[in-house]
């Protein structure tokens, strides 16, 4: 008797906690995914197509769907550990061939080859790229980000990928415990200085 | 009232449910590398474990007691933990997805941590009424997000630091706790309950 | 005139040996004429007046901003530009910027400015005028536009014009001999100043360690009609009572809001070092060209306070000033805040106050950086109240964003976090590359941002030409369409036809007969263009070859047969064209 009342107990409270639960998966539904933004905002933007995904957004939905998030080369290190703070990921080392992608680089037209064609002008993703058919053509070094998805459509193959030239910035000091060749209190050279 | 008080006071410090009891060590551990997680985490916990608290009291005394099923607490309990935990996961994921991601499977283990029972149990046990067992849960969950935020708060620093190589990583956070422990043994005494 | 005690103080501070006897008791002299000068074209707005072989007198202008960017520049001697080419800059980087570079004459003739003796009877517009042409920059240090500041601080209510006279660094004395030698000038530039702003309170903030200053000052100040409106305020000595903020925190107990200017709060700060080249400028018609360089530290023969001109290469000075044993570096600057060089192949510029050449045993190389231990020494001398030891932490393991958080862009770089560290960590260095790499961080976000919209309305402008592509063929289609059914109605109602059966399907014969048959129009038309191409091409090819001298005969020959084929190619697409139109309507 005190089994079927035990089993009876347990089953109402088993259906009135289920009821409640399908109820409240109706009111909170969820529509969109607002991660997909944040994530975006995280990723360098420059569209290249390198992670297999055709531009940053649909990586970013992927990412947000469980994607690795060490397939973007532009971004390199800084981008996979942001991603990683972000979501609570493991920041796993950057999976791509070409490593070298990591330097910032710029297309360049060699304008004495350039035969008007337009093609670069199609394949740029940002419309870095300024001209019109049988008028030279010419990239807009602030714009291009680099991607190179240029490089291939030119029939006379008048592009290059130059790198951009860094600006000096202060170096990062050595560290704890490794002998600095000499460092003055505030602000030095990290190279060791000649006797005047 | 002063009853209320004394009672968030001892759940809240002196018998802290993490650091004095040693319930609920697993998101302790688990969710405290970051600050932000760790409030998050904090929070759904007080609300699991507030809600389930009362909710418990009310199956209690409403169903198992009328038709003498007492041995069956524990199961019951449980589901309306998980059921507490599951509404929980809705909200999270529809206020902050994020926090529904970083989170990722914490936040279902919930269910499974020992200080939501824990505290179910205990309520029974010290035969509170419901507005006692409701402020028992409060407590709880305050205590716990105390714990979990300094500790959160301090592995943040400890990430940064030179610590020697041997003690990198889980070693020093377990020592950190364990101080944290000794320093919460502090309370002991000031309210008996 | 007042002279008053400061009993403020600010938050930290530190008391380093000031060693200000080197170069103090040998009062001040006049370096020798250089005999080539190099003037950096520091920023990349400047633009040169001059070119290579120009003549040029002592304070013409040889360079100015069209923008007003940056300062004016001029030749601080007189004699022939020899090169305007990449030079080496004085600036930490050591690297090279585009200069100017004049070879003396010897002759140093002056350039006749127009000079303003009885300023308070010109305009304010034509003193701002004067200064914007003079190419004057704060002295004290930072080097920014004199002119820029001026202006920015007259559009603004300033209550209370600061006049930096601290010179809290040690082994500097620069500022100090220009009180003492040139007080009368000095108060001038300040009444200049005061005319400009018209502010309520004029406070001069000197350190006690400089008494022959300040009774130079009050002796001066007694027949001055600034009497009334100036007040001296004696600081009591600590590094770095001259920093801007610091030294406003002491002379009004207002301090400067995190991330604002003085200006926001009613507060302007002005070097005495500008102050004398104002006057110089607006009294003398002297632009800048020269400025007093402390040349100072146990390596040298001579040291004291040097009239430099501009442009003076170091290796020049210091042979002239004489350096009697190694110094163990160059270091232009002070010890807190300078910089070091590693050859001494560097000009003398605007911003350069001090040239301090110390031996190993006077101030000798700091040892190797040990772990942090948490001692907290940092926090109790940082002037800007902030946290060195936690901006350490997240400098030093890349959290930047955290360091940012940390108001890590308050920090004014003193040092004096780095000089108290029992473990000699180089906390300046940190925050430096800390600050760089936030700077690169945001040049970045913004960039990507920028990429991300231009990506997004390239998109966008995508999908419109390809709805509008779309449009136009379902129109054009559409009409054609129903252009040939009404057509085909009308020869169907004169053939009357009763079955309406029969109507519809030769209705549909005929929409798709009329499709067919525009397509057979389009298809000969694309035949003409062709043929008429290739008539031009093969014209064309003709015209090449006639004026190509290596071109035979026979090809010119075959030309032509080309040519007269292609033609006929023409003629016979236009027929069938011709022949194709009339039956058909377009709505071309």
């Amino acid at each position: 008797m005190s089994l079927i009342t035990a089993i009876f107990a347990l089953s109402l409270l088993a259906l009135i906690i289920g009821l409640l639960l399908g109820f409240a998966q109706v009111r909170f539904h969820l529509e969109g995914d607002p991660l997909v933004e944040k994530i975006d905002q995280l990723l360098p933007q420059t569209q290249c197509g390198q992670c297999g995904h055709p531009g940053c957004k649909p990586y970013a939905e992927a990412i947000a769907a469980g994607e690795a998030i060490n397939l973007c080369p532009p971004g390199g290190e800084t981008t996979i550990q942001a991603l990683a703070d972000l979501l609570g990921r493991e920041p796993l080392p950057l999976d791509a061939e070409d490593t070298s992608s990591s330097i910032k680089r710029v297309a360049y037209i060699r304008e004495d080859e350039c035969i008007g064609c337009t093609k670069c002008i199609q394949a740029c993703p940002v419309d870095a790229i300024l001209g019109a058919a049988k008028q030279m053509h010419t990239v807009l070094m602030d714009e291009c980000t680099g991607c190179d998805l240029c490089v291939e459509p030119c029939p006379v193959d008048c592009i290059d990928m130059l790198p951009v030239p860094k600006d000096w910035q202060w170096p990062a000091p050595s560290g704890p415990l490794t002998p600095a060749a000499s460092r003055i209190i505030t602000t030095d050279q990290i190279t060791n200085q000649e006797a005047v | 009232m002063t009853e209320y008080l004394l009672l968030l006071i001892s759940t809240i410090l002196v018998n802290n449910f993490v650091l004095v009891q040693f319930l609920g060590l697993c998101p302790f551990m688990g969710v405290s590398n970051k600050l932000d997680s760790a409030l998050g985490m904090s929070l759904a916990t007080t609300f699991v474990l507030t809600l389930s608290s009362g909710l418990s009291h009310l199956v209690y005394h409403s169903l198992l007691v009328p038709l003498e099923l007492e041995y069956l607490r524990t199961i019951s309990f449980i589901i309306m933990i998980a059921a507490v935990v599951q509404f929980t996961e809705m909200v999270v994921h529809k206020t902050s997805p994020l926090l529904y991601q970083v989170l990722g499977i914490f936040l279902p283990l919930i269910t499974t941590n020992c200080a939501v029972l824990g505290v179910a149990l205990l309520s029974i046990n010290r035969e509170q009424t419901f507005v006692e067992s409701i402020l028992y849960g409060l407590g709880a969950g305050l205590g716990f997000a105390l714990a979990l935020v300094c500790f959160a708060a301090m592995r943040e620093r400890l990430a940064l630091a030179d610590i020697p190589k041997p003690f990198q990583g889980a070693a020093v956070a377990m020592i950190t706790a364990g101080l944290m422990s000794l320093a919460f043994m502090g309370f002991t005494g000031m309210v008996q309950l | 005139m007042t002279t008053t005690w400061i009993k403020r103080s600010f938050h930290g501070g530190i008391h380093p040996p000031e060693n200000k006897h080197l170069s103090s008791l040998a009062g001040v002299k006049t370096a020798a004429l250089p005999k080539e000068v190099i003037l950096p074209l520091a920023n990349s707005t400047l633009q040169p007046l001059v070119e290579v072989g120009d003549k040029v007198k002592t304070g013409q202008l040889i360079a100015n901003c069209s923008k007003g960017f940056a300062a004016n520049l001029h030749a601080s001697i007189s004699g022939e530009i020899t090169a305007i080419e990449a030079r080496p800059f004085t600036h930490p980087s050591g690297l090279s910027v585009p200069a100017i570079v004049i070879t003396s004459d010897e002759q140093d003739t002056h350039f006749e400015h127009s000079a303003y003796p009885l300023w308070r009877e010109t305009t304010d517009e034509q003193l701002l005028e004067v200064i914007q042409q003079a190419g004057l920059v704060g002295l004290g240090g930072a080097g920014f536009p004199s002119a820029i500041k001026i202006q920015g601080a007259k559009q603004q209510d300033i209550k209370t014009l600061i006049i930096n006279a601290a010179e809290c660094e040690p082994y500097i004395t620069a500022d100090d001999l220009l009180i003492q030698t040139q007080a009368k000038e000095l108060l001038e530039g300040i009444a200049i100043l005061q005319r400009l702003l018209k502010p309520e309170a004029i406070l001069l903030g000197i350190e006690d360690n400089k008494p022959e200053a300040i009774i130079a000052l009050e002796t001066a100040l007694k027949e001055h009609p600034l009497a009334a409106d100036l007040e001296i305020c004696v600081l009591p000595t600590r590094y770095p009572s001259g920093g801007e903020k610091q030294l406003i925190q002491l002379l009004t107990g207002q301090e400067v809001p995190s991330g604002k200017l003085p200006v926001d709060i009613g507060v302007l700060c002005h070097n005495v070092g500008t102050l004398y080249a104002l006057h110089s400028a607006i009294v003398l018609g002297q632009p800048l060209i020269q400025r007093l360089v402390t040349v100072t530290g146990q390596a040298i023969t001579q040291p004291g306070n040097y009239w430099v001109r501009l442009g003076t290469p170091i290796n020049q000075l210091l042979k002239e000033v004489g350096t009697k044993t190694t110094a163990s570096r160059l270091i232009i600057g002070g010890p807190m805040m300078g910089f070091t060089l590693n050859s001494n192949n560097y000009p003398i510029i605007k911003s350069v106050n001090c040239l301090l050449l110390p031996t190993e045993k006077e101030l000798p190389l700091p040892g190797v950086e040990q772990p942090c231990i948490r001692c907290g020494q940092c926090e109790l001398a940082c002037p800007a109240q902030l946290l060195p030891q936690q901006l350490y932490f997240y400098s030093a393991n890349q959290a930047y964003e955290q360091a940012a958080d940390q108001q890590l862009f308050d920090c004014i770089e003193c040092g004096a976090c780095a000089w108290v560290c029992p473990s000699e960590i180089p906390l300046v260095q940190y925050y430096r590359h800390a600050k760089a790499e936030l700077r690169q961080m945001q040049t970045e976000a913004i960039k990507a941002e920028q990429a991300k919209q231009r990506f997004e309305a390239r998109n966008a402008r995508l999908k419109q030409e390809a709805l509008e592509k779309e449009a136009k063929r379902k129109a054009r289609a559409e009409a054609t369409a129903r252009m040939a059914a009404a057509k085909k109605a009308a020869a169907e109602k004169e053939a009357n036809q009763p079955a309406a059966s029969k109507a519809k399907s030769t209705n549909q014969a005929a929409t798709s007969e009329a499709a067919l048959d525009n397509k057979k129009l389009k298809q000969l038309k694309t035949a003409k263009a062709a043929a008429t191409v290739a008539v031009r091409k093969a014209e064309k090819t003709l015209g090449n070859l006639e004026v190509n001298p290596d071109a035979t005969p026979e090809q010119i020959y075959d030309q032509l047969v080309m040519i007269d084929k292609a033609k006929e190619q023409l003629a016979k697409a236009e027929a069938k064209l011709a022949e194709a139109a009339p039956l058909q309507e377009t709505t071309e």
